[in-house]
């Protein structure tokens, strides 16, 4: 691979770990809530979280960047008080490619959470466990396979986010340019077909190793489960 | 039973149409709650647990509150210390059936310990299958697992909700043994819910008979049980018995029997594996007794006992229920009306009962609950 190559696979890479672990805790939590909580407001909610699957990717950028761009109510906040800057950065590319698949991640484990039998919960309480010991020792563990389907799930859609990403930190080489802005820039150069070409091969490669990955982990799990 | 109740129940609660109204204390020992499903004993004994929340009364403990809707006591589940095995076992499937044991066990550290780990699964029986998952386990090893489970929480009360009613009747038999060994191992309160008379006269010291979210009649078993204004309650036409308590008087190892005193009257029964002097229970059906006014000698029938009649009840159908008072102890006879009539049978009258001794299968022969 070209050093080129190399780059926008390594980072493609890190920006879709980055992305799926940043927002693997929110999404635990958020599908609890949708799961089992009983407050107002739940289905509007529930559709909030929905969003970045029905609209397209570029109006999901286009808030993003009023939202976190330098002027934005929560950029503006992060830049001055934590010196955290989005936009334009690798990880403002992940946070693009976090809201794009948080509501696979989030139905993949609100999913496993409704196969967990309340019942084991309620056993759990009766031996002196407290919500949240219960929540840790028997929910969570339970949960597993539907959480490592919904990291898998994030993790390849994030691989494969462009146009969220492009409208919210462009398309700068070493920074922002993951795998698909890669490929677009290649196609959108004189020549750049053979360049395009291997890149779309590495995706090939990148896909298919994912599959792989995700089924072996799958079973690991099941068994370490007892199902 | 003395002093103070160590458990005092008054639940109310409104579900829909079905309007549970129950209250009862119970001094200790194992207490049944008994009925038909759909009486409600499954929501008392949520409410006692907690997992259920009353729209009014109180849980009591030992003198401590657990639930008080007047004085806004409402102790959560998991601080209640009130054991739970339930009907489907609900053992954690992503737990060896060691970690499942000691779950309740390293969560109940800051409480008295009584019940030890090793103990109990040597009670249980549990040692081979400690490093298993819930999933290769039999239905009686899942009871059993749950069961130790509960206790090694060291619960201050152990609710058993129908623990056996998902087991065939083969493993029914076989954890009736570890329930009765576990309830007379540790001195625990016990709750226990069961729509089978034979799981009741076998573990509990009194029942609580319920019936569409109300409590018909509390008291011991034998008396309960015996009573005829509760067979529509207790049991249908053939299920009618008597539970009677007996005490062991000598082995016949060569023909496999037991000897046992009743009232003033010797029985055999199958062979019990028991000293002389224990205390057994027996529940006598109805219609294994049959009755004759002189000692039939040439019969084979072994259990033959003198008395007399104390009652004589008329049933639907051609039946009838004669109560015998046999030196003490009451046994009921079902007979047919025209039976009585041609016997002339009438209160006071002396007369022999009847019992066939291969009537009284080990299912029925069991010790007697402590009081």
């Amino acid at each position: 691979m070209t050093p080129v190559e190399l780059e926008a696979l390594s980072l493609s890479l890190q920006v879709a770990a980055l992305a799926t672990l940043a927002s693997l805790p929110f999404a635990i939590a958020i599908a609890y809530a949708l799961a089992r909580g009983r407050f107002p407001g739940r289905a509007l909610a529930d559709a909030v979280v929905h969003m970045p699957l029905v609209l397209p990717p570029v109006v999901v950028g286009y808030f993003l960047l009023l939202l976190f761009g330098t002027r934005g109510p929560i950029g503006h906040w992060l830049d001055s008080v934590l010196g955290i800057r989005l936009i334009f950065t690798m990880k403002g590319a992940a946070l693009a490619s976090a809201v794009m698949s948080f509501p696979l991640m989030v139905r993949a484990i609100r999913l496993a959470l409704d196969a967990v039998d309340p019942g084991l919960e309620e056993a759990a309480s009766t031996l002196g466990a407290r919500p949240l010991d219960t929540f840790r020792s028997v929910t969570l563990p339970l949960m597993l396979p539907g959480i490592l389907s919904g990291a898998v799930v994030a993790f390849a859609a994030s691989l494969g986010e462009f146009g969220a990403t492009i409208t919210f930190v462009s398309n700068i080489e070493g920074e922002t340019r993951t795998l698909p802005l890669a490929i677009f820039t290649a196609t959108q150069s004189p020549g750049g077909e053979a360049i395009a070409g291997r890149l779309v091969l590495i995706a090939f490669a990148l896909a298919i190793a994912m599959l792989m990955l995700s089924e072996a982990l799958a079973r690991r799990v099941a068994r370490a489960i007892g199902r | 039973m003395s002093g103070a109740p160590r458990l005092d129940v008054a639940v109310r609660r409104k579900l829909g149409t079905f309007d549970l109204d129950v209250a009862f204390t119970s001094g200790g020992g194992a207490t049944a709650l008994f009925g038909p499903s759909g009486a409600g004993k499954s929501s008392v004994a949520n409410a006692i647990a907690g997992i259920l929340s009353p729209d009014d009364g109180h849980v009591r403990l030992d003198g401590a509150s657990l639930f008080d809707r007047a004085r806004g006591v409402d102790v959560p589940v998991h601080a209640r210390a009130v054991g739970y095995v339930f009907q489907d076992a609900r053992l954690f499937p992503h737990l060896t059936v060691a970690k499942n044991l000691r779950f309740g066990l390293v969560r109940a550290r800051d409480r008295p310990q009584y019940a030890a780990f090793d103990d109990v699964v040597d009670l249980l029986a549990l040692r081979p299958l400690l490093d298993r998952r819930p999933r290769g386990l039999s239905g009686g090893e899942r009871q059993r697992v749950a069961l130790g489970r509960a206790l090694l929480g060291q619960p201050r009360l152990l609710i058993l909700d129908e623990p056996l009613a998902s087991l065939d009747a083969g493993h029914r038999g076989e954890i009736l043994p570890y329930l009765t060994g576990l309830r007379d191992a540790y001195a625990i309160p016990m709750v226990y819910v069961s729509h089978t008379i034979d799981e009741v006269v076998r573990l509990a010291t009194h029942v609580v008979l319920l019936a569409q979210g109300r409590v018909v009649a509390t008291g011991p078993v034998h008396e309960i049980f015996s009573r005829a204004d509760l067979r529509a309650h207790t049991g249908r036409r053939f299920e009618a018995s008597s539970i009677v308590d007996a005490t062991v008087v000598a082995h016949r190892p060569d023909w496999q029997l037991t000897d046992v005193a009743l009232g003033a009257s010797t029985l055999s029964v199958p062979a019990v594996d028991a000293p002389p002097g224990t205390r057994l229970r027996l529940r006598i059906r109805a219609r294994e007794v049959a009755l004759a006014h002189s000692e039939p000698k040439d019969s084979s029938i072994g259990g033959r006992l003198p008395g007399r009649i104390a009652e004589i009840v008329e049933r639907e159908g051609p039946y009838a229920e004669v109560r015998v008072d046999v030196g003490g102890a009451s046994v009921w006879a079902l007979v047919t009306r025209h039976s009585v009539g041609r016997l002339a049978l009438a209160v006071d009258m002396p007369i022999w009962c009847l019992i066939k001794t291969v009537a009284l299968d080990n299912r029925l022969v069991g010790p007697l609950p402590p009081a």
